[in-house]
């Protein structure tokens, strides 16, 4: 380990920890009837949504989503649905 | 130019001569004449600084934390009770290793409630990991602040340095103190401060993490590595002191007539002024008496304390401070290097006196001295106590 | 903010970070970086934010960061800024301190109060999610009235925490600072108005900010900004802006709710909905809120 002095932490270094271990659910992004409000971004804990705004595609980042379901509840459309995840 | 200053002057035209960016100030007695000078020195121009009159200890400790995070030289002041309330940020600071510099005017711990000198306050910080050196007089805590911003902002040492100066007896008294008159040569001495990790929007390291059983103890040694590599620049700080300004005060200690010694009084501060009259004394009626003065005490002196006193049979180490319930600190650390050293043919008696600015009288000393040659391992007897009654 | 998967990674608050799963506090974090920008520079008082954000040598922070103590964020971050003005660099960089209730209306007071009245450029922001959590769940000067907490626990002598919640930011607006705020983490686009307007004003800012916390309040992930939006529909956590001594703005309620709505969600109140004393408890809830109704005028 790169050890610095008053052991100082690089930039963005937590990505190396892939939080998604912690999910028991994931969302599924069903793009139906989403309007591209971007609610599920902007209420993201984690920041791990990300979309296109012209297409109207969004999914998120399976690495590090916590599964907490906030997307799926606050989608107002109920556009997104959370699965189980098999492990 | 000589000058007759205060001590409290003295110090702040010596860190004035050492130009820190940010100083953070609470007052407390008797450190804040020294604080008072260096925000007069501020309102006339004579220093560019952030001058930031805090509310706390705590907070001007974490002021000065913050902005030496940032790359630029700082400073703070206190004493006694303020300390103990900076200690948890002292801590903080020599963890995360910046180059802060303390200036602690030395005094008594309450309860009960007193003002005056002892040096109670810097032994409760001894383990904080901040270097800690003892002036003994006006000029040489001049020029000990100059000193100890370079021995702090070392890269291989970078922690805080306390200077510890005896409350009223320095702080407060008027000696001839002979200051640099070329802030220039100055600036060829203690170079602007370099910083390898500060906060930095181009660098954006993140400070203060948090260190889990796998790291802590690393991040630990590398402190105690860094006292110990202090040493070094202690001695190396004051020669070259020595040879850019013509002062020397010793490095990590000094001596006084110490080559046929037989008896040596060991002390650390401005009683070492009266010690020394009376070794002169006693030297004249043919007593061969010397004096060790302890002017790093973190990092302790070890190797260089067993070089001189090998060849004595008595050390009398004046205690200013008293751990209950064991004895005098100072004694003990000297009795523990010279066990370690496998010295045991030296007697050392440890003494309590001064405390909370009970006065130590040269009669004080030259009663120690007889004693000392009869006795065997006091360990910090009150010296001088009245006698007690317990109502 | 709408990015691509790379972008997302390159947050100045990034994923990786050990908070719960719906944590509230995250979202706010994230939230605030995204519109201060990268010429920020932060402090974080000693608790949930700064334990799970920078777990060595990991580090979620993309601005330079420093955590020192529990009690001295407001402290380190007024040293931050006098070192920016003596360097001549304060112009261009936006310096915020942040903290935990705990780090700010109990233990940080005396040094945000001193950070306030010599007011330093600093954008002060405390989380507030009611209680120690980072501890497991302790009672702290802004837990709110009737709520379990593992030092204010109900019982058959108890209904949970005795006190109301301490009115943080009308201490700050005592000190006549330039700005005040409070938002919730259920108001996105409201809580980054505030943060932007606060980054252009000079002195100090006082933000509060309303994160519902998942295991302290006990209730599914899922709900974190449900909760939070409760909070604000009830009157419970009333949401405006001050400028020195004067407010000038409230968030109106726009359906206003009975506050059972609110405690149901969350097993910190359950003791509540267990028998007739317990009803009473909630009406004495409900007078709460609707004085905040009533003082903050938001309705």
């Amino acid at each position: 380990m790169d050890f610095k002095i008053g052991i100082i932490a690089l930039p963005g270094a937590a990505l190396s920890n892939k939080t998604g271990s912690f999910a028991n659910e994931n969302p599924v992004f069903k793009l139906e009837k989403c309007t591209g409000c971007n609610l599920c971004i902007y209420f993201c804990p984690e920041g791990v949504v990300y979309g296109d705004k012209k297409t109207k595609i969004y999914d998120y980042d399976v690495d590090y989503c916590k599964g907490c379901g906030i997307c799926a509840e606050e989608c107002p459309v109920g556009d997104i649905e959370m699965v189980l995840v098999e492990k | 130019m000589k000058k007759v200053l205060e001590g409290s002057m003295a110090i702040a035209d010596g860190v004035r001569m050492a130009a820190p960016h940010v100083i953070s100030a609470y007052p407390i007695t008797p450190q804040t004449h020294i604080v008072e000078h260096l925000s007069q020195m501020v309102a006339d121009g004579d220093l560019e600084a952030e001058f930031i009159m805090v509310e706390s200890e705590h907070t001007a400790a974490s002021v000065v934390l913050g902005a030496s995070a940032c790359g630029v030289r700082t400073y703070t002041a206190t004493a006694s009770q303020g300390l103990l309330y900076m200690e948890e940020v002292i801590y903080n600071i020599a963890g995360m290793r910046f180059p802060v510099v303390l200036t602690v005017a030395n005094r008594a711990i309450s309860a009960p409630i007193n003002i005056w000198n002892d040096m109670q306050d810097a032994m409760a910080i001894r383990d904080t990991g901040a270097i800690m050196l003892v002036a003994e007089n006006n000029q040489e805590a001049y020029d000990m602040h100059i000193q100890a911003f370079k021995i702090a902002e070392n890269p291989d040492v970078m922690l805080p340095v306390v200077v510890n100066v005896d409350g009223f007896v320095l702080t407060h008294t008027f000696e001839v103190v002979e200051t640099i008159d070329d802030i220039k040569k100055v600036k060829d001495y203690l170079p602007p401060l370099n910083m390898k990790y500060k906060l930095d929007v181009n660098n954006p390291y993140s400070f203060g993490t948090v260190g889990e059983p796998s790291v802590y103890m690393e991040s630990r040694f590398n402190l105690f590595n860094a006292m110990n590599l202090s040493k070094k620049v202690i001695v190396e700080s004051a020669q070259e002191y020595e040879e850019m300004f013509g002062k020397f005060h010793g490095a990590l200690i000094d001596t006084y007539k110490m080559d046929d010694a037989k008896t040596v009084i060991v002390a650390m501060g401005s009683v070492l002024g009266t010690i020394k009259d009376v070794v002169d004394e006693l030297r004249e009626s043919g007593k061969k008496v010397g004096v060790l003065k302890i002017r790093s005490f973190r990092p302790f002196p070890e190797d260089e304390i067993v070089a001189v006193v090998q060849n004595t049979q008595n050390l009398i180490v004046i205690e200013k401070a008293i751990s209950p319930g064991k004895g005098g600190i100072l004694s003990m650390e000297i009795r523990d290097v010279l066990y370690k050293h496998k010295v045991t043919s030296i007697n050392v008696n440890g003494y309590t006196l001064g405390l909370g600015g009970r006065d130590i009288t040269p009669k004080n000393i030259y009663d120690l001295i007889l004693r000392a040659e009869k006795e065997e391992n006091v360990d910090g007897e009150f010296i001088g106590l009245m006698q007690q009654q317990y109502l | 903010m709408l990015l691509t998967k790379e972008e997302t990674h390159a947050q100045l608050f990034t994923m990786g970070h050990t908070g719960c799963s719906g944590c509230a506090q995250s979202m706010a974090v994230k939230l605030i970086l995204e519109v201060l920008g990268k010429n920020t520079i932060a402090t974080t008082a000693t608790g949930c934010l700064e334990v799970f954000s920078t777990r060595y040598p990991e580090s979620s922070w993309r601005i330079p960061w420093i955590h020192s103590l529990f009690e001295n964020s407001a402290a380190v971050a007024s040293g931050i800024e006098a070192a920016l003005k003596a360097m001549g660099k304060k112009e261009d960089t936006t310096v915020i301190a942040q903290a935990g209730d705990g780090g700010t209306a109990d233990i940080g007071l005396q040094a945000l109060s001193g950070m306030f009245e010599r007011n330093h450029d600093v954008l002060y922001i405390c989380y507030d999610n009611g209680a120690y959590m980072n501890t497991g769940y302790q009672r702290s000067g802004l837990t709110p009235f009737d709520a379990y907490t593992t030092t204010s626990p109900s019982g058959k002598k108890s209904f949970g925490n005795s006190r109301p919640k301490k009115y943080m930011p009308e201490i700050a607006i005592a000190h006549r600072i330039p700005y005040t705020a409070v938002a919730s983490a259920g108001y996105p686009i409201d809580l980054q108005k505030k943060v932007k307007k606060a980054k252009s004003i000079k002195g100090s800012k006082y933000l509060q900010i309303d994160v519902p916390c998942v295991p302290g309040w006990k209730y599914e992930p899922r709900y974190s900004v449900k909760i939070a939006q409760l909070a604000v529909q009830t009157g419970l956590y009333p949401l405006f802006e001050a400028e020195y001594d004067k407010i000038i703005s409230v968030k109106k309620i726009s359906k206003k709710t009975p506050v059972e709505e609110y405690l149901k969600l969350q097993g910190r109140f359950k003791h509540l909905f267990k028998d007739e004393a317990g009803r009473a408890e909630i009406e004495k809830i409900q007078k709460i809120a609707d004085e905040n109704i009533e003082r903050y005028g938001l309705i």
